[in-house]
């Protein structure tokens, strides 16, 4: 099946993806990656708010490269999801809706995943120009001093993805090759 | 005796500006080909539709003049130096001169901290990562192979024993593509190194990620080997993207080496789709 979803997102919005379905998300998606990942736990444990509101939003892991004069954003492909793993619960019993990268996430993250009805949604690693073509605007809206780092907020039209994790447990990395190994073994 | 030619280290400067540019934005044709190849026999629907979104990667991003992936990499600068060539200026400041240059025009990103656990971004990708093999004659050949942080996470060293033999080696590679799973982008590309020291096996590894791939091992027991492993990696039906499907590898390369009676060093360089590369004589 194929989705339309719009930021920031419900929970009913996501109930009923599953695992292998795609969806073509628009609104607004926020970049962190490892390093701003870190910060923001330096805002939560100081108990200071986050640079953007967590409540249904979709964080997309990613460090784009810079933008040619008169471009949005440069290639902007995922980054490996896993070693944001160690700050992700935190962040989803917080509200967060919504990851996007690529690679597998550990048990913790998958449990947290199904316990707050969100999402992790695969962007096609090494698609960076690609993926770029979605994106109509992007502002660094914390710590620049990160680089490529910073966090941003983006503006997205028709956003490619696929779901790797769904609310019900479903994870495509499982569930994808075993059905190919599976129809294999049928012929 | 032969005569000693002499390269101004501003042309080395500026070949690797220019090869910076070129392997960031243009796959490599034996990679391409690779692609093509498997993209017209993938059987698996999702596998298949996922192969022709690369493909549109690639097109727009020669359209557009974008990198084809955001982690426009380590700059791994490979020279093959004439012994007869002397470097008039200094080398090490051209290369990092070079690649601080091909990253800015280019607008690349700039991935590399200064030091490991401080973690600042150096914020011109420098400095380069320079491999100098010495050669008979007087050419200099330089390659600049960009390596993304994705794939290269995902790469394994192992100091078997002797007695594990091809069967060790076999299953050591195997369970470095099975631990990596998704992360580093299937297809992958796999550089793999066999023999010589702990350090040697590893530089070993990554020499073979240069050898195009549609050239074989000169030896056929290690090309062999090649076509081998490429078999059972595409057997885990991990598929383009972990997704599933038939087509998880694009190829192998294994580079061997005399070790010593007590050693078997297996060293696993992951590369992605994106394996790029480009080259030029000075």
């Amino acid at each position: 099946m194929q989705y339309r979803l719009q930021t920031p997102l419900k929970r009913s919005d996501l109930a009923p993806l599953q695992a292998g379905d795609t969806v073509l998300l628009s609104g607004v998606v926020y970049t962190a990656r490892d390093a701003a990942h870190a910060r923001m736990m330096e805002l939560l444990d100081a108990g200071r708010p986050l640079p953007f509101p967590i409540e249904g939003a979709a964080i997309y892991y990613v460090g784009p490269t810079p933008e040619r004069p008169g471009c949005a954003i440069g290639a902007a492909g995922p980054t490996t999801s896993g070693r944001m793993d160690a700050y992700t619960p935190r962040l989803l019993d917080l509200g967060l809706a919504c990851m996007i990268g690529k690679g597998k996430r550990n048990e913790a993250v998958k449990a947290s995943v199904v316990k707050n009805g969100a999402v992790y949604l695969g962007a096609i690693g090494g698609a960076g120009a690609l993926m770029a073509r979605s994106v109509q605007s992007c502002e660094i809206i914390a710590w620049p001093d990160l680089g490529c780092e910073a966090v941003r907020r983006l503006v997205v039209q028709d956003f490619p993805l696929t779901v790797l994790l769904d609310p019900h447990g479903g994870d495509l990395y499982r569930s994808g090759p075993a059905a190919y190994l599976a129809s294999r073994s049928t012929v | 005796m032969s005569t000693v030619r002499t390269i101004d280290a501003a042309a080395i400067r500026d070949a690797v500006e220019a090869l910076c540019i070129e392997a960031n934005t243009s796959l490599p044709a034996d990679v391409k080909a690779a692609l093509d190849r498997a993209q017209a026999a993938e059987p698996w629907p999702l596998a298949k539709q996922t192969l022709e979104l690369l493909q549109q990667n690639l097109c727009v991003a020669a359209r557009e003049e974008l990198p084809i992936c955001q982690d426009t990499g380590m700059a791994c600068v490979f020279l093959e130096l004439g012994q007869d060539v002397h470097i008039e200026g200094s080398l090490t400041d051209a290369v990092n001169e070079g690649v601080r240059r091909g990253y800015e025009k280019a607008y690349l990103r700039k991935s590399i901290t200064a030091d490991p656990l401080q973690r600042v971004n150096t914020g011109d990708n420098t400095p380069a990562f320079l491999t100098v093999h010495l050669a008979p004659g007087s050419g200099c050949r330089l390659t600049v192979a960009p390596k993304g942080a994705g794939s290269e996470n995902m790469s394994r060293l192992a100091m078997l024993k002797p007695a594990d033999g091809v069967q060790g080696v076999k299953d050591f590679v195997l369970e470095t593509v099975r631990q990596a799973g998704a992360n580093p982008c299937p297809p992958i590309v796999l550089g793999v190194g066999i023999g010589g020291s702990f350090d040697h096996c590893a530089a070993l590894a990554k020499q073979a990620l240069l050898r195009p791939l549609d050239q074989p091992n000169a030896d056929p027991f290690y090309a062999a080997l090649e076509r081998e492993l490429l078999e059972a990696i595409n057997a885990t039906g991990f598929g383009p993207q972990g997704f599933g499907g038939a087509t998880t590898c694009l190829g192998v390369s294994i580079e061997q080496r005399p070790t010593h009676v007590a050693c078997l060093p297996v060293a696993v360089n992951m590369s992605c789709h994106v394996t790029r590369r480009a080259s030029r004589e000075v």
